[in-house]
Formats: C-alpha cells, structure tokens, sequence
C-alpha cells in the first residue's frame, strides 16, 4: 500500500471506535497565510485528516458560503502554487487531502497535477465533479504517485453504481448526505444510518460522511449511525469568514465537534 | 435502441457532481425512448407547427443581396414564437419532462430568449418554472424579464461573478443538484454534460432540415456556404447539421470578438483557440487562465457572452469541417442597424454578429445566413449606445 493511502487508513484506524474528524478549510481563504494557520489550529484542536479545498472559479458543488470564500480568496490572489504550499506545511502533522474541480486537474495534464500534488506530502484528491465514467486518467495517475483518489456518492447513486464506485474507491468513500451542494443544514440525522449503511455495504475502505454537517450533535449522530470520518466544511469556512481571529474561531469549532465525537 | 453521443473526438464528457449522474442518465434513456416513440414526435412537430409557426420562412433577402454583392437568404428563426430558435430547444425538453413526471423545470439564459421560450413552454404545459439569469443581464435585457414573469416564472436575479451567463448556468446547475428528484434542467445551448450537446443538437436540427428543403426548392441546389452566430451554439449545430455530410458546403461559425480577440475582452474560445478545459460539466473550446480558472468573456451581445461553447463546434473547427470566426461588438451594432434599414428586419444583437461576417464575407455563390433571433430586447440597449 502506498504511503498517502497508508496514512489515511492509519488516520482512521487509530480512532475506531470513534469517528475521525475531517475538517474542510479553503486554501488561501482569508488569506494564504491565515488559511495555513487554521490549518494548523484545526490539527491542534482534533482533526484527524484536513480536508483542503482549493479555490475555484466556477464550483458546481459548493453552496453560497463556499463559493464566496473561493471568490475571495481568488480575489485576493490565491493560487495554486500557494494553495499547495499550505497543504507542504500541514502534511508532515496530519493526512492532508486536496479537494479541486476537475478543469484544474486537467489543465496541465492528470499526472502533473497529481504529480507536484504528492511532492507536498499531500495523501490524497477529491475531485468533486470527476464521476466514475471521466476518472481514468485521474485515478491513474494518483495510483502511480501513491495518493489516493476519494470518490463521491449520494443519495441518488443507484446500487450497482454505489458498487462499482465502492470497489474502485482509494482512501475512503466520500459519501454526501444529503441531495444538494455544501452548505449548513437543519439536522436530517434519521437519514444518516440508511445512506452509510449503503456506502457501507459497497467498499471496504473507511466511509466518512459529509455536505450539511456542522454541529457537534449532527457530527456525533452521523457517527452513532455508522460514520468512520465525518467532514465539517462549511460551517467552519462560515467562522472564517466572520471571526477577527479565523484560526482561533475555527480551532474551537474543531475542538467542540472532537469532544462531540470523543 | 439506438445510442447518442457522449463524446466529440475528445471533447464533451459528463463533468458534474455524483449527485447529478442518475439523472444524466434518466434523461438519456428518457430522451432515446422519446425520440423513437411516434406519440412523442407527432405532438412535437404539431407544437412546433401550430403554437411555434413551424416552418419558418427562408427569405431571399434581395437589398442584402445587392449590398453583399451575391445571393443571401435568411432563415427566419425569428419569426418563430417567442422570437427565436430557442423554442424549439423548449418545447421538445419540455414535453420530455412531462414524460419523466418532473413537475418543476428550471433554465439559465443570457439575452433572455432561451428564458422567454422555457417560460412559455411551462405556461402552456402548466409546468412550474424558475430562470436564472445574471444581474447584470438583468439589466441590459429587461423586457424578457418582464415577459418570463408575465408568463409565470420566478426569475433569480444571479449576482456571482460577472453576473452574466456563466454565473446563471452554474446557479441553474446548483438548483439541480439540490432538487433533481421532481425538477428538469432545460438546458438552452449544445453544452453541458452529455446528452445535452446532442439532445439540443437534435431538438434545433429542424433549422437545417428545413432550410435545405427550401432551398432545394427554390433554387435546385445546396448553399455554398452557411453562417450562423455562436455562443453555446445551438443555432449553429441547428442549421449546420443538416449539411455536415456536403463536403461542398462551407460551414462558418461567428464568434462575439468583443472589444477585439487580441484583447481580454471578448466571447471567441474557439477562434482563438488554446488548451481545452472543463466548464458547466463538457470539456471544450473554453477561456481559462493558466491553472485552470474561467475567465470571464465579454460581449455586447448578453447571449454570446459566455467563456465556454458546445464540444461538437470544438471537434468541427479541430477537424476542419467548419470555421469560426469572431466579428467585434462595434461591426455587431452596424450590421444591426444596417438589416433594420436594407430588409426591414430588425435581428437580435446575437444574430447581427452572423450578418457582420456576412456583410463583409469574400464571395460566395449563395450564403444561408441563420437570422436565429429577432432584436426587440436589444432596442433599449442599443439605442442607449448611440
């Protein structure tokens, strides 16, 4: 097993029982350099793996609290470079995943991108608008490089596709909760045990459970219900946005959602 | 059962989150059953005839000819309800969505026509209906505002970004993906994941078909060349279709230039070429920055205003069998002015970007120009420029 996808499996094993914690934060949002600091405060504060998003321009899968945070940080000139400059500085403390849109992926070729990711340290790549029939080339890539490449399921996903996506599945199985993009919700706890029993049954890899979890009630239901990692974004992206001091904002968030989970 | 096309050479795919991916694939097998089903088509094509005015004229266009130097015909797509070609696009998806049970459909538009046809399609199906169009499109195309409302849509007023196409079909997008179980996204142009470039691409090729019959008719004989506007680009695959296997008959796509495509500032991906890149879910002819971000296009026209353009126009200019070009906002506004005072025809600011070309066109032994919109909308705009 390569060593992304070995770090990962590590991360997740050293909590069972327990859920591990996944926060997602927004590279470079407010700034670059705030965006490693929380990073860092998410780490010190319980997270289990970071989830690090990369702005993108047009996000198809992010609901208002995130596409704005990626509108600023883009417009107060995060880039790639810089982006994957944070994830060189978390990965040496915790299993850093990138999240990205696809035409950032490709646009300089699947195995460039995948390999300068790995040469931050980074464990894996989620690509949100990569479903299973266009991932090849990705998967490819991430495979050679030792990183894994998390794919996504929903509610919508039908039984035969959830096996096919499962068996491929490197890292663990990204599993959305709701129908929708990201975004706070009103707890929706009652559907969590029949969406991750389904993930369950279509992977051997770990399930970690996310989109409209953002208190620790939500996250610790969503592990009673089965979870092994359960991934906070947008609530946490909403502290940033608001607080003075983002990094001690989101740090207490993480360290009442790992209570939660504890 | 036959198949239909994901891809286009390279282009095309279904780039789009898990979530959407039952539904891509609902309304392939939807669309496949439809398009073969005679019950389907007959209350199409009476639609199309009877509410749509189906077919629409070809006109022998004889000052533009004699400006031009050479035989014109217009295909009048504006004289089709609603003022555009958009109808036809609406009213096929909508009838598939009544066959899927989808009481709820949603639709981005820029200038507003695609808006206006999807509108009046729910109006007339008693389908509920939401639009999403940029603010600042808005604001330059009031009057469809007026007219979606006036027909019982809820019109979302988009403020992202330029607040243009782009940002109105990722909002349409994000609407979908949260409500896809009882909702129908008609898309408007020959973009997005498959099948839509090519269910759009079927639904518009009555343009073509009609066209050439009409032509053979009155003339005995093909165009030597046929010249739309492209933005997604549906016009264009609607009349060019019907010719792609006349290897005499020159196809010509005209781009938004804008402020000019040696500048930032314009609507022309596949003019000016570069990398190919993934936007609203197809990857194609896109204008992107270095690592991948969209950049924002520019043009006077709210409907080539987009960064993007439908993959089967990216694999037509790679394999020569079409051509594009790009005419600039100022060259638009005059040939606007110009068909208003030769022919009496006032064209959408989109459609006067194909009669710039033709305007200034080298010659040619008979032109089919797609005059695919009419250009009420655009009076306000227009005459606040001059």
């Amino acid at each position: 097993m390569s060593e992304g996808i070995q770090r990962i499996a590590t991360a997740f094993a050293s909590r069972r029982p327990a859920a591990a914690l996944m926060p997602y934060l927004m590279g470079g949002f407010p700034t670059l350099e705030e965006s490693r600091r929380i990073g860092e405060a998410c780490v010190e504060a319980g997270a289990d793996i970071v989830e690090l998003g990369v702005p993108y321009s047009d996000p198809l899968a992010d609901g208002p609290v995130i596409h704005e945070a990626a509108t600023r940080a883009l417009a107060a000139g995060a880039n790639l470079a810089g982006v994957l400059e944070v994830a060189r500085a978390l990965a040496p403390r915790v299993p850093v995943v990138l999240m990205c849109y696809a035409n950032m992926v490709l646009a300089p070729g699947a195995e460039k991108f995948v390999e300068r990711l790995a040469r931050t340290g980074a464990s894996g790549l989620i690509v949100p608008d990569l479903p299973y029939e266009e991932a090849d080339p990705v998967l490819g890539a991430c495979d050679a490089h030792g990183l894994a490449l998390v794919p996504l399921v929903a509610p919508t996903t039908p039984p035969q596709r959830l096996a096919r996506i499962g068996a491929r599945a490197r890292g663990f199985l990204y599993t959305v909760s709701v129908v929708g993009t990201t975004g706070e919700r009103a707890a929706r706890a009652g559907r969590f045990a029949g969406v991750l029993a389904r993930a369950k049954a279509a992977t051997e890899v770990p399930v970690a459970l996310g989109f409209g979890i953002s208190t620790p009630a939500q996250a610790r239901q969503a592990a009673d219900a089965g979870a092994d990692g359960v991934i906070v974004g947008s609530r946490l992206v909403r502290a940033a946005a608001e607080s003075p001091d983002p990094a001690a904002a989101v740090g207490a968030l993480v360290a009442d959602l790992a209570a939660g989970l504890a | 059962m036959s198949t239909i096309e994901h891809r286009f050479g390279p282009y095309g795919g279904q780039y789009v989150p898990e979530t959407l991916m039952p539904a891509l694939a609902e309304l392939e097998r939807a669309w496949l059953e439809a398009r073969e089903d005679p019950s389907y088509r007959a209350e199409l094509d009476g639609l199309l005839r009877d509410f749509g005015g189906r077919p629409t004229p070809l006109y022998y266009a004889r000052r533009l000819s004699e400006r031009c130097g050479r035989r014109v015909y217009l295909k009048r797509e504006d004289l089709n309800h609603t003022g555009s070609h958009k109808l036809n696009n609406a009213l096929g998806q909508a009838l598939l969505a009544r066959r899927m049970g989808k009481p709820r459909v949603i639709a981005e538009t820029g200038a507003g026509q695609h808006g206006v046809a999807t509108a009046t399609v729910c109006a007339l199906l008693d389908l509920r209906c939401e639009i999403y169009m940029g603010a600042e499109d808005t604001r330059r195309q009031r009057p469809n505002v007026q007219r979606m409302e006036l027909l019982g849509a809820t019109v979302h007023s988009v403020d992202a970004g330029a607040r243009t196409l782009k940002e109105a079909t990722s909002a349409a997008i994000r609407d979908w993906v949260t409500n896809v179980a009882d909702t129908h996204y008609v898309i408007g142009s020959v973009v997005g994941p498959a099948p839509y470039p090519a269910l759009v691409r079927d639904l518009q090729r009555v343009i073509g078909d009609e066209a050439r019959a009409q032509l053979a008719e009155r003339e005995g004989r093909l165009p030597a060349r046929v010249i739309a506007c492209v933005g997604g680009g549906s016009n264009a695959l609607g009349i060019f279709t019907a010719f792609l296997d006349d290897p005499g008959v020159e196809l010509i796509g005209v781009e938004a230039g804008g402020e000019g495509i040696d500048t930032p500032r314009h609507g022309a991906p596949l003019t000016v070429g570069g990398r190919a890149g993934v936007l609203h879910g197809a990857l194609s002819a896109v204008m992107q920055n270095e690592e991948g971000q969209i950049v924002e296009a520019h043009s006077i026209s709210a409907g080539l205003d987009y960064p993007g353009t439908g993959p089967q126009h990216a694999h037509l200019r790679d394999t020569g069998r079409a051509r594009y070009a790009a005419v600039s906002d100022r060259d638009a506004l005059a040939a606007f002015r110009e068909l208003a005072r030769l022919e009496g025809i006032i064209p959408a600011l989109e459609t006067a970007h194909a009669l710039a070309y033709t305007l200034g066109a080298a010659d040619s032994e008979l032109d089919l120009v797609c005059l695919s919109g009419r250009g009420d909308k655009d009076l306000a705009e227009v005459l606040a420029l001059s």
